[in-house]
């Protein structure tokens, strides 16, 4: 695999993707807590119109597609295994999704966009991570 | 004077087709899959020794990632705080009741205030809600092995299974704690 672009590339992307959700109020804890109660459209537009675009493109460039230096996209098949690891991971953030109003991205945007107190909601999330990695071996995947 | 178009909320209509724009994007710059849970494991990484989990060269697989993130940080700041919406965010009539007899006072800014504040830490419902909270999203995310972007977006574009078994949990705990969980805690 050729070399691609430097940090700061990456860096500048997320800029934008941090702007785009914030501006978006998808990092709102109002917003979630709407979503989960089917009580408005706009979560379920975003998700919907963002899977439309992302299906859609993903697709085309797995079939198609070449990188900017010219190789072929590659991505890493997700073994479902039992499920289990996806069907029970996947509930226990969920709940925290609802507490928090915010999952991994969000977290950042709202740390930097006015909600500091999201840093020590990264620092649990870092802890919960690490739990994660000590009990590993141990859990059904 | 920053004009009012600035500071304007984005409609789900131009948010939703932008956010699926940054899965392509990151496999055309560099065959990066699309995905923020990741940076939880690569902040553990360095400060980690003797577990399994955290061995493993996170400057070269994660370094494009915290970068990315750094940059979801600088965004945030720039759309929240330099650009912010001086107005309340518009959620349904319905959702601002729900909220209210829960005992949510302030809806100004992305969260209220009465549990996203330093102050509202040293309360029960903020310890729970900020930190108990965070905890579960980092435990369930790595456990899951990604989170709404890397399973909710990346993995349902590349129409992987896991990924659409994880989204049914993602919305599973997110109704189940909505609807049983919150009603204890903020009460």
């Amino acid at each position: 695999m050729t070399r691609g672009p430097g940090l700061a590339a990456y860096f500048a992307i997320g800029i934008l993707f941090g702007i785009v959700i914030t501006k978006g109020e998808v990092i709102s804890w109002f917003r979630i807590q709407e979503m989960f109660r089917f009580q408005g459209f706009h979560m379920f537009g975003v998700f919907a119109t963002a899977l439309v675009t992302a299906i859609s493109s993903v697709q085309w460039l797995k079939r198609r597609g070449r990188t900017l230096t010219g190789d072929a996209i590659v991505i890493p098949p997700k073994p479902i295994g039992s499920g289990a690891r996806y069907a029970v991971g996947g509930t226990i953030f969920g709940l925290g999704w609802a507490f928090t109003g915010a999952c991994p991205g969000p977290l950042f945007a709202l740390a930097g966009g006015g909600v500091p107190v999201m840093f020590a909601a990264i620092l649990a999330a870092m802890a919960g991570t690490w739990t994660y990695g000590l009990f590993r071996s141990r859990l059904p995947h | 004077m920053i004009p009012d178009l600035l500071l304007r909320p984005w409609p789900w209509y131009v948010t939703g087709p932008l956010i699926g724009l940054f899965a392509p994007v990151l496999l055309v710059v560099g065959n990066r899959v699309f995905g923020v849970s990741s940076n939880l494991r690569h902040l553990c990484a360095p400060m980690t020794r003797g577990l399994d989990y955290f061995a493993y060269d996170w400057r070269g697989e994660g370094g494009w990632n915290l970068a990315f993130a750094a940059g979801i940080l600088v965004g945030g700041w720039l759309a929240g705080v330099v650009l912010r919406n001086p107005d309340v965010v518009a959620i349904a009539t319905a959702t601002r009741a729900s909220l209210e007899a829960l005992g949510i006072h302030t809806f100004a800014g992305l969260a209220p205030t009465e549990i996203f504040s330093w102050s509202a830490l040293a309360t029960a419902r903020g310890l729970v809600m900020v930190v108990i909270g965070g905890f579960l999203v980092g435990f369930g995310t790595a456990y899951a092995g990604g989170c709404t972007s890397g399973h909710g977006i990346s993995g349902v574009a590349d129409l992987q299974p896991a990924s659409m078994l994880a989204l049914a949990g993602f919305f599973a705990g997110g109704i189940a704690a909505t609807w049983w969980l919150l009603p204890l805690v903020l009460r």
